[in-house]
């Protein structure tokens, strides 16, 4: 497959000069999408992202317009906009928010519009602090502009927006977790039902949750129109999207591509994408889609970047974040990390994800550390099975939120893949790759 | 508090504003917090505790975050954590006894494509070796990079101010300046 020359959507400003500035965002077309949705109704621009079949890019993929049809009725409805960006191996939203914070505000706004939300929350992790600054300060410039506020743009629509900082928690990405926190309590996921956010969300109240590069498309969809957003990609996977890309490739970093139209193939190799792999390795493995996503090995370099193709082989697109790694790395040693960070970020309320993320921890890291015995691949499929039964996916729940069942996804795909690298460092008592 | 239909809502931007006069949570700011909002110092704590940056324990003037998720450990993010270790004199977790540093193992700072990375104070300081690693020290130790990098617990520079659209606020009013206004979200009856 060739790379398609379809232009960038969200990341058109990334290399434009004072980007985050209302001036630059004004001379480059900034706020004439919210501008026109105005002159719109509600759900006229509603059924634009309906006929842009405009993916959810938090992780899920859920349609955003679908989404929106969702919400129950009533008086007040809030809007939450999810920058809580913490999927390791996914930094785009960091991106986003650092080269283009207006737009982020104008898709927010445009989306309070459509929805008819009294109040609008942007939620951004924590450890953004530049982007916290940069983003407040683009609030503060879009109700000075008269975007935001009171009768904005004369058009009689009133809307607050309030940035709201995390505290460093990667189960706030979940969206009722982050309802939580954003009510000030710890991060718990809520059960749903009967806690879906459209009908019992923030405050009890009826929510709608959209990601950061969601809402940062619907500029663009609103100017364009939906028809034009869907002409680009295939299928179900419209528009473009961003990947983001990391690991052992020689130009690791965020691109912005026509969704279905590029391959793995392209992400990693192509020389204005990833340009291969360092030091003139071979690839062995790869992370299709967060670490959450089970993996997948050099026969699915061919796969479209789709997220039906790849839900059709097994795993996910997620959050479009792809890790590589190559023939010098050591699978047991990289899922073991991953199995790390789960065990650190389970929020402890379901046994399931609690107390199996830190057996399989325990059990990987005496691998890794040449103390494995024979009977533990068997006892780390089990365990994993506990926690995901049949460890097929989408994964089966047996925990609140699909934290724990993702735990999983890394451990299964290394044995399945490289079953006898394990053997290995049990044999030899150690890690052959230290 | 201004800006939340509900004034618990507050809790963490609060947290991070007395980070930011104290460098942590102590337990006397707990139960100021505590009292500001109507909660018991337990329910802050509580909350409070569940969060990696909200700190109940002292932390240095520099919190320098080495993440070690799976692109940083492919690009040697836990051999650069072992130096800053030496280099620091200190355990991760551990701050070092002139209070100026505070070395902290972290997850997935969303800077994979500057494996490994890096954070001081929350900012940004890129893809380091050991020897910049160092040369970062020094600076910090320095004070020659206090302009980007504030002390630890200042997050947001840039204040957050109240609403004022929903909160009913005189038409055609300019912006509060500050948080004189009532707690918004009149029109949900809501106000907590």
């Amino acid at each position: 497959m060739a790379l398609t020359g379809a232009a960038p959507i969200v990341s058109a400003r990334r290399d434009l000069e004072g980007s985050r500035t209302l001036e630059a965002y004004l001379a480059s077309g900034g706020y004439e999408g919210l501008r026109k949705a105005l002159g719109m109704s509600p759900e006229e621009v509603a059924a634009e992202v309906d006929a842009a079949s405009l993916l959810g890019r938090g992780g899920a993929g859920f349609p955003a317009g679908r989404k929106w049809s969702m919400l129950a009725k009533s008086p007040v409805r809030y809007l939450v906009v999810n920058g809580d960006e913490s999927e390791p191996a996914t930094f785009k939203d960091h991106l986003l928010v650092e080269s283009d914070p207006h737009q982020i505000v104008e898709g927010t706004l445009i989306a309070a519009y459509a929805v008819q939300a009294t109040q609008a929350f942007i939620y951004l992790r924590g450890e953004f602090a530049l982007g916290l600054e940069l983003l407040q300060q683009a609030v503060d410039e879009a109700y000075e502009h008269g975007a935001a506020g009171r009768d904005i743009f004369g058009s009689g629509f009133s809307i607050d927006v309030v940035v709201h900082p995390g505290a460093g928690a990667y189960i706030c990405g979940e969206e009722t977790a982050l309802l939580e926190s954003l009510e000030g309590k710890r991060g718990f996921p809520r059960i749903k039902p009967p806690y879906f956010p459209a009908a019992i969300g923030l405050y009890g109240k009826p929510t709608i949750v959209n990601n950061v590069e969601t809402v940062s498309n619907l500029p663009w969809i609103v100017i364009h129109g939906g028809k034009a957003f869907a002409s680009l990609g295939e299928g179900s996977s419209t528009g473009t999207r961003l990947f983001a890309l990391s690991g052992h490739v020689r130009r690791p970093g965020v691109y912005e591509l026509e969704m279905a139209k590029t391959t793995f193939r392209d992400l990693i190799y192509a020389p204005v994408l990833g340009d291969g792999i360092r030091h003139g390795h071979e690839l062995k493995a790869f992370v299709p889609g967060g670490v959450s996503a089970p993996w997948f090995g050099p026969e699915q370099l061919d796969m479209p970047l789709s997220q039906d193709e790849v839900g059709k082989a097994g795993s996910m697109l997620g959050s479009g974040s792809v890790v590589v790694m190559d023939d010098h790395d050591c699978v047991v040693r990289a899922a073991w990390r991953i199995t790390h960070f789960f065990w650190r970020e389970s929020c402890g309320q379901c046994t399931p994800c609690r107390e199996g993320s830190g057996w399989l921890e325990k059990l990987m890291r005496r691998i890794e550390e040449g103390q494995g015995r024979d009977e533990d691949l068997d006892l780390l499929m089990d365990i994993c099975d506990n926690i995901a039964p049949g460890l097929t996916w989408p994964p089966q729940q047996t925990t609140i939120c699909v934290l724990g069942p993702s735990i999983p996804s890394s451990i299964a795909s290394a044995i399945r893949m490289f079953r006898d690298e394990f053997l290995v460092h049990v044999k030899e008592g150690g890690c052959p790759y230290a | 508090m201004e800006l939340y239909p509900e004034k618990r809502s507050a809790l963490i931007p609060i947290c991070h504003i007395a980070q930011a006069e104290h460098g942590w949570l102590t337990p006397e700011v707990i139960e100021g917090i505590a009292e500001l909002l109507g909660l018991t110092p337990a329910e802050v704590r509580g909350t409070a505790s569940f969060y990696e940056m909200l700190r109940t324990e002292p932390t240095g003037r520099y919190l320098v975050s080495i993440c070690t998720n799976i692109a940083c450990m492919l690009d040697g993010a836990y051999e650069l954590l072992e130096h800053a270790e030496e280099r620091l004199g200190i355990a991760v977790g551990e701050t070092s006894s002139d209070g100026m540093f505070t070395l902290e193992e972290s997850e997935c700072l969303a800077g994979c494509d500057m494996a490994p990375c890096v954070q001081v104070n929350y900012r940004y300081v890129g893809k380091l070796d050991s020897a910049g690693f160092d040369s970062l020290v020094g600076e910090l130790a320095a004070g020659e990079r206090d302009a980007d990098i504030p002390p630890h617990g200042v997050l947001i520079r840039t204040p957050r101010r109240a609403p004022r659209a929903v909160a009913g606020a005189p038409s055609g009013g300019g912006r509060s300046a500050g948080g004189e206004q009532a707690a918004s979200s009149g029109a949900a009856g809501q106000v907590s």
